[in-house]
């Protein structure tokens, strides 16, 4: 019973999403060498320019992690891809709604 | 083709009283159109590596009736801007031309085309003219060498911009040229460069570089076949070269060059280690300086890397020098980056320094680092003050922040020592 509470008072989807969230931020920190912890990365702050501070090359690096790990082919010409990298939450919502694996 | 020489001289009526144009286009088709009405006009275009706010400031030193040319909207640069005339070109365009109209214009030999920037250790950009019959001359031999001489019209895709030297011959000269197709487009991630390719015409070939083939073949998208897949930026590993021709079904030339010289050899890794050079052009090692000249290079040129003359026109590429960065075809050196972080007011000293070594394999991405004294700066200020002044992809990582730097008795920086401040930095969850 009180684990059905629990469940209630935090939908298994936002603990999905947090674990992903934790999850790419590893990965994107591993992939890019960057100087911070995962959990350091704001969630609603900007990957590109002056939030994290990414460029292209960066970008085509993460495409590449995300591609291997969650079957995820990111596209240019895709109607989200302007919000893709508008931040980490973004990214991680684009991943769970497309992820093959 | 008639449809181009309209753009073109539309193009040129419509620009405002200046002497340069800054072309900043991002479509291959804009920036060809951008670059032919300059030309025809008597113009002279800039084609800048970077578009860093400092950079723009000094080529408005260099060239003070200078006028950006663009198709995207840009953040302010302060200088004089025209918007690519979209709307306008279509409107003008004539159904039925004129034979006379079809005629190319013809372009004296001599003739500036524009001038392309490398970094000076002054912190002033290094301007390098090209002329028109020494650039065509370039890529007509390119032409020849990749066998696109034939009756078949190729139809070029390409992923580097056209503001990039190799870009710039590779996928806007050689196509108006040799009279082959040019593709507007700049696909970016995988599966737009796999998607864009395949929507071509054969014969057709990918003009890119390892950072996107390592992309392209690590990413599981299906990938069709090209006829041809060309490679410069950075020396490309055997191993890729081999995956490439067999995952595109094409073979795979690589090209190498620098921005002061344009392409000067050429080989085909799966085949060779060994470059041979374009006709004309001749080495000179000088100790440890390799000079290059004749052929179609403008200025004699000392080379930024290790050379080995193997033969009369062939040689083996051994490393940069150490002074060189070079990530993903943008070059810089460790002098100009130094200058412009000690230019940054609050930084009382602070050295660049290569995380890796010249020798190690690499794919054009290893990044640089960088130590640095600047109480008074935290490092938001201090990438934001740095990100003014040079190209992103230079930022260093790690920023090492440090209260002094550790010189030794001859005021030198042993990179041993910089390099385990660096690695020291990293925060413990990633060792």
């Amino acid at each position: 019973m009180s684990d059905q509470v629990a469940s209630l008072r935090q939908p298994p989807a936002t603990a999905d999403a947090e674990t992903l969230t934790a999850e790419v931020a590893g990965l994107i920190v591993q992939a890019l060498n960057l100087e911070v912890a995962p959990d350091e990365i704001a969630p609603d702050r900007p990957l590109y320019g002056d939030g994290l501070g990414l460029d292209s090359i960066d970008i085509l690096e993460i495409a590449l992690v995300v591609s291997k790990h969650y079957g995820v082919q990111l596209r240019a010409d895709s109607e989200e891809n302007g919000r893709i990298f508008g931040s980490l939450r973004q990214l991680v919502e684009y991943i769970a709604a497309h992820r093959t694996k | 083709m008639s449809q181009f020489l309209s753009d073109v001289r539309h193009l040129a009526r419509s620009f405002p009283p200046c002497t340069h144009v800054l072309n900043a286009c991002a479509d291959r088709y804009h920036f060809a159109v951008g670059l032919a009405a300059a030309l025809t006009s008597g113009r002279v275009s800039l084609l800048p590596s970077s578009q860093a706010p400092e950079m723009l400031r000094q080529l408005c030193a260099f060239a003070p009736h200078v006028l950006c040319l663009s198709d995207e909207p840009a953040a302010d640069s302060g200088l004089p801007r025209m918007s690519y005339p979209r709307e306008q070109l279509a409107a003008s365009a004539d159904p039925a031309p004129a034979l006379a109209a079809c005629r190319p214009p013809e372009v004296d030999e001599a003739q500036l085309v524009g001038f392309v920037f490398t970094s000076g250790s002054t912190g002033t950009p290094l301007p390098h003219p090209k002329t028109f019959g020494r650039l065509i001359a370039c890529v007509r031999e390119q032409a020849r060498r990749l066998s696109l001489t034939g009756t078949a019209r190729w139809a070029l895709l390409a992923t580097v911009p056209p503001q990039h030297m190799y870009g710039f011959e590779a996928s806007v000269l050689l196509p108006l040229a040799s009279g082959h197709a040019l593709c507007a487009e700049r696909p970016f991630y995988p599966a737009d460069i796999a998607a864009a390719l395949e929507r071509l015409p054969r014969p057709r070939a990918l003009i890119t570089t390892p950072v996107h083939l390592r992309a392209l073949l690590g990413s599981g998208v299906a990938l069709p076949p090209a006829d041809l897949v060309l490679c410069s930026t950075a020396p490309l590993s055997q191993q890729l070269a081999a995956e490439s021709e067999r995952r595109f079904d094409a073979r795979l030339l690589e090209i190498y060059g620098s921005t002061e010289t344009g392409q000067i050899a050429i080989r085909r890794p799966t085949a060779t280690p060994e470059w041979r050079l374009w006709p004309g052009v001749s080495l000179e090692v000088e100790g440890e300086a390799t000079w290059a000249r004749g052929g179609h290079i403008e200025q004699p040129t000392r080379l930024q890397d290790l050379l080995e003359r193997t033969g009369a026109d062939r040689f083996l590429l051994h490393g940069r020098v150490a002074d060189l960065v070079n990530i993903a075809g943008k070059r810089s050196s460790l002098a100009y980056l130094n200058h412009q972080l000690n230019s940054i007011p609050g930084v009382e000293d602070g050295a660049f320094f290569h995380v890796e070594d010249s020798s190690a394999p690499h794919t054009g991405i290893a990044r640089v680092a960088a130590c640095v004294v600047a109480p008074s700066l935290g490092a938001e200020r201090l990438l934001a003050a740095l990100r003014e002044r040079i190209d992103a992809v230079f930022l260093p990582r790690p920023l090492v922040f440090v209260a002094r730097l550790p010189r030794n008795d001859t005021g030198k920086l042993p990179l041993s020592t910089l390099r385990s401040l660096a690695a020291r930095a990293k925060p413990a969850a990633m060792a």
